[in-house]
């Protein structure tokens, strides 16, 4: 979990690192009073936003009058700030945080990761502040310094001040630091944080060593123990869809591309990901529904996939283990039933109870595709995919994939022809794409008995032999009807 | 033969009364030789009681001396599960394999930090656990898609690891053994701990290794094989398309500062003679073609 800059200062307050004095604000005229409270002349006017790069954006200005922080304020709240870590529409700004003044001698770095490889916690330090961390460690890792701390002690007072006279704290100042770098280690480790940044922390001209930026993300694991800190959760700040997810415990991550993706297991998630872009197409998103899903899990798993306008077909890849795959299947149906899938569904289904889960999907009714293994439900939600796309209803006709991504295009192109004088149902079906603004229900009637009729061949077929090319083909044929009328019935939407 | 665990191995259940550790103890005693395997349970609540015939015992030591187990399974909730390794390690088990997931970093890191030194092997946590194909499963996997065979299967995941096997299968290749490391930052042991292991047993031929985004295991691991590895290693790892800076389900995978992409150790693997693949789908045709 991450937090805003003004929470993070709150956090190192109490570990007693210095920090300037500032106010989180939310309209204008706080803004002003919070400035009229600190005094003094000049005020930094800071936009709140979890994402990093503010200034470069245009999130931090420096005001040297009340007329110029209520002006800088007005600007900056309500606009959408754009840096390299939020996209190209940007991040709104919600909240801002005034602060005084700060009397800058030299800018430093420090950070706090946890280190795999020692697993312990690595304090990094270096003396070029301000700037993105990863470029000093990318073009000058010289300047980087590491201590990699023993949990049984904690950071030690002489390993505090010999990192922080490599990055150039003199000898007056090195307790203060010390300070800052203990607070810093204490406020990481008794917070369970993952990530903390002090990026600049300052020297000042009288020697205050204080942070001036800061910045925390949080074990989301511990947060049980944290009631505080998982307060200061900011949804606004987060993806809509990841938070929809995360009301219903599943995994889902949102990605750029147009085919939404079901899966149990983190790695097979990813994997799913990585060969819907093998063969051409671009996941929506990265979504494990974990080890225990129920019905109920999956049809919001469907409704989260469903709301994103930019899916235009769906893969589900289920590898049964504990979770038996005609629970899998009753949920793909019940979910379907539910939420009137709009799109392509392409599914495979391997490991326990199989057999059973693929005829409930079979006996269903229901206009989804079925794919023999991961390569082969890849490369039919990838054309299913650019079928809706393109508005072309003939393109699920060359869904009959191979393994290899290579081999796809010729064997598709290889089956069409085949595939067409064999088709019977095809005539009607090809008019209906055609006139978009046909009825809904006699279609998807239409689909419904064209793959009741249709999934149990397929399925015998698929179980005593894959190669005889004419066998395939009417399977092709026949997922390319229902492929045909799922990417109509998408198109309207 | 095969590494960790084999049907001489015997097995306590530590969170034996919850109702994951139920269902897996029931489902490993079922599995081959485990009514042999599965002799204790511990709860620190219900010493003297029985599950399915299984003794349970107050501590761990206690299960240890009364019934000669040597490895632990552990299915404790994560806010208790890492004190629970800390007395399996104290209490000196061969191995404790952690099944739990959401344990919290910091306190694997003290976990950690308090097994240096120990004679305790660990894996996991937030793992499927370990399966010896026909003589004993200590985990998650459905043990009816595995047969014993020559492949050795080490793996940051559960499900693309059932996949690997599936695909071995169908090659007609069965497994040594199949190790699930976990899928957490600080964890037990690693690929590269694993790959000793499978090198020095004369059941396994060749090893899977499927790894995923996150740290530099499988890099250091790929090292360690081109010096040392005497059998044919073939890979795979989750997440070309991972965007940075995102967690990707398990805690451990996400490419941070730009570090820990599929991208950086496929490369790293394949210098180091490793033959990779992209694709997930072909794992399993990848090994049989390395097979002497």
């Amino acid at each position: 979990m991450k937090i805003h800059e003004y929470q993070a200062k709150e956090i190192l307050r109490q570990f007693g690192v210095v920090t300037p004095r500032g106010f989180a604000c939310f309209s204008v005229d706080e803004a002003v009073a919070a400035a009229e409270k600190l005094g003094g002349k000049v005020w930094v006017v800071k936009a709140q936003i979890h994402a990093g790069g503010r200034g470069k954006g245009g999130g931090v200005k420096l005001a040297r009058s009340l007329d110029e922080v209520r002006q800088y304020a007005g600007q900056i709240l309500g606009m959408m700030l754009k840096t390299h870590q939020t996209g190209p529409e940007g991040q709104k700004v919600r909240r801002l945080l005034i602060e005084e003044g700060a009397d800058i001698k030299k800018e430093l770095y420090v950070g706090m990761v946890v280190d795999r490889g020692t697993q312990r916690v690595c304090l990094m330090a270096s003396s070029e502040g301000g700037m993105d961390i990863e470029e000093v460690a990318a073009h000058t890792p010289e300047k980087i310094h590491k201590v990699f701390v023993d949990p049984g002690t904690g950071l030690k007072d002489e390993e505090s001040d010999d990192v922080a006279r490599k990055i150039g704290i003199p000898d007056g100042s090195l307790a203060k630091a010390r300070v800052a770098l203990k607070g810093l280690y204490n406020a990481f480790d008794q917070d369970d944080a993952s990530l903390a940044e002090i990026n600049p922390l300052i020297l000042t001209g009288s020697g205050d060593v204080i942070a001036l930026d800061a910045k925390f993300n949080f074990d989301d694991n511990a947060l049980f123990r944290h009631p505080d800190i998982f307060a200061m959760r900011d949804l606004d700040e987060e993806d809509p869809y990841e938070i929809q997810a995360s009301k219903f415990d599943l995994n889902y991550i949102s990605l750029d591309g147009n085919i939404g993706c079901l899966v149990n297991g983190a790695g097979l998630a990813m994997a799913t990901m990585d060969i819907t872009k093998l063969y051409g197409g671009s996941p929506a998103n990265f979504l494990d529904v974990g080890g225990s899903s129920t019905a109920a899990k999956v049809t919001e798993a469907f409704k989260i996939m469903l709301s994103n306008p930019k899916v235009k077909a769906i893969l589900v890849n289920i590898f049964g283990g504990i979770m038996k795959c005609d629970v899998i299947a009753e949920g793909i149906v019940t979910a379907a039933r539910q939420v009137n899938l709009t799109v392509p569904l392409v599914v495979r289904l391997e490991g326990t109870n199989v057999d059973l889960g693929k005829k409930i999907l079979a006996d269903s009714g229901l206009p989804i595709i079925s794919g023999s293994n991961m390569a082969d439900a890849a490369a039919k939600v990838v054309k299913a995919a650019l079928a809706v796309t393109a508005g072309k209803a003939k393109a699920p006709a060359k869904a009959k994939a191979k393994a290899a991504p290579a081999k796809a295009k010729k064997a598709a192109a290889a089956a069409k022809p085949k595939a067409k004088p064999k088709a019977k149902p095809k005539p009607k079906v090809k008019a209906k794409p055609a006139k978009k603004a046909g009825g809904k229900k006699v279609k998807s009637k239409a689909t419904a008995k064209a793959k009741a009729k249709a999934k149990p061949k397929a399925a015998a077929k698929k179980s005593t032999a894959r190669k005889p090319v004419a066998k395939k083909s009417k399977a092709a044929k026949k997922r390319a009807v229902v492929a045909r009328k799922a990417a109509a019935r998408g198109k309207r939407k | 033969m095969s590494i960790l665990i084999d049907k001489n191995t015997r097995v306590m259940t530590q969170g034996i009364t919850g109702k994951t550790g139920m269902f897996h103890t029931k489902t490993g005693k079922e599995y081959a030789n485990g009514a042999n395997c599965y002799v204790a349970g511990v709860n620190p609540k219900k010493p003297g009681e029985t599950y399915e015939g299984i003794p349970i015992f107050g501590t761990v030591r206690e299960a240890k001396e009364q019934t000669g187990a040597n490895v632990s399974v552990i299915y404790v909730p994560p806010p208790f599960a890492a004190a629970a390794i800390d007395e399996a390690v104290e209490a000196d088990l061969d191995l404790v394999i952690c099944i739990t997931e959401g344990i919290p970093v910091r306190d694997m890191i003290r976990t950690k930090y308090k097994m240096i030194g120990r004679r305790t092997k660990l894996i996991g946590p937030n793992c499927p656990g370990v399966i010896t194909p026909d003589e004993i499963k200590i985990g998650i996997m459905p043990g009816h898609i595995h047969k014993k065979g020559p492949i050795g299967v080490v793996s940051r995941s559960g499900t693309l690891t059932y996949e690997a096997v599936g695909q071995l299968m169908e090659q007609g290749l069965g497994q040594s053994s199949c190790v699930g490391i976990g899928g957490d930052p600080v964890n037990g042991m690693k690929h590269v701990e694993v790959m000793k292991m499978f090198n020095d047993d004369p059941d396994t031929e060749a090893v899977i290794m499927v790894g995923e985004i996150g740290g530099s295991d499988e890099e250091d691991c790929a090292r360690w094989i081109k010096a040392n590895m005497r059998k044919p290693v073939i890979g795979f790892i989750a997440g070309l398309t991972a965007p940075p800076g995102k967690r990707m389900g398990h805690a451990g995978a996400i490419i941070s500062g730009g570090k820990g992409t599929a991208t950086e150790k496929l490369a790293v693997m394949e210098e180091c003679g490793i033959k990779v693949t992209r694709n997930p789908a072909e794992m399993g045709k990848l090994l049989k073609s390395v097979l002497k």
